[in-house]
């Protein structure tokens, strides 16, 4: 096993343990807009994960997914908190 | 002497990995711990944009290919492009939502502003009454 696999090992390991940290915000955060941040935190972490993931299989197509979903981790918070504002009004 | 070239590139990409997932972990620890929504909103914009960029560096660079480096650029540019407007977006529906502030928060330069709008929307109503009575 040389360095390179331990490493992302490794990654895989603490990226998890981000998962879970931001998990628990999501599910005690006090107000809508912390669950909003929590999932932004959420969507970046599984573009982390899948580019990791997409290394080990070999499965070069995964790093399109990543793309994918770091425009529309955009498209939800913002759909979000424009509905938060019009809701009031 | 021969260096080997594999090995240089699995070194600089192992850095890159390691310093994003640092950055990833501060960001969730500080939205697991950070007392307020603001504060915790500035913990997330930063440290996830920057862990997440330095990840997606790194395996471009073991990949070695033109077209991965294209899409890996395209993310970080997306990401980098999103990023502040949806943190600016999220944080302006907070403010218009009273969403509570920590108590040591430091107010005076916002007070400060919103008299200030405050003055501008008087003089902004009396231009407009003048406007109609020369009408």
């Amino acid at each position: 096993m040389n360095i390179f696999d331990t490493t992302l090992l490794i990654a895989f390991f603490v990226l998890g343990v981000c998962l879970l940290l931001a998990a628990i915000r999501f599910a005690m955060g006090p107000s809508l807009l912390d669950r909003i941040t929590a999932f932004d935190l959420i969507v970046a972490n599984v573009i982390g994960i899948i580019v990791i993931y997409s290394k080990l299989t070999r499965d070069f197509e995964l790093i399109d997914v990543a793309l994918i979903l770091s425009l529309f981790g955009f498209l939800g918070s913002i759909s979000f908190t424009y509905y938060m504002l019009r809701r009031n009004n | 002497m021969d260096i080997d070239l594999e090995f240089v590139k699995e070194i600089i990409s192992s850095a890159f990995i390691l310093a994003g997932v640092f950055f990833m972990l501060v960001a969730s620890i500080g939205l697991l711990r950070l007392p307020d929504f603001y504060t915790r909103m500035s913990a997330i914009t930063k440290g996830a944009t920057l862990g997440m960029g330095m990840i997606v560096i790194g395996i471009g660079v073991y990949f070695n290919d033109t077209e991965i480096m294209l899409k890996i650029l395209a993310i970080l540019f997306f990401t980098l492009i999103t990023s502040p407007v949806a943190a600016h977006a999220i944080t302006r529906t907070a403010i218009y939502k009273k969403v509570p502030l920590w108590k040591k928060t430091d107010l005076k330069e916002f007070q400060n502003y919103l008299q200030k709008r405050e003055l501008d929307k008087d003089e902004v109503e009396d231009q407009l009454q003048k406007n109609s009575k020369r009408l």
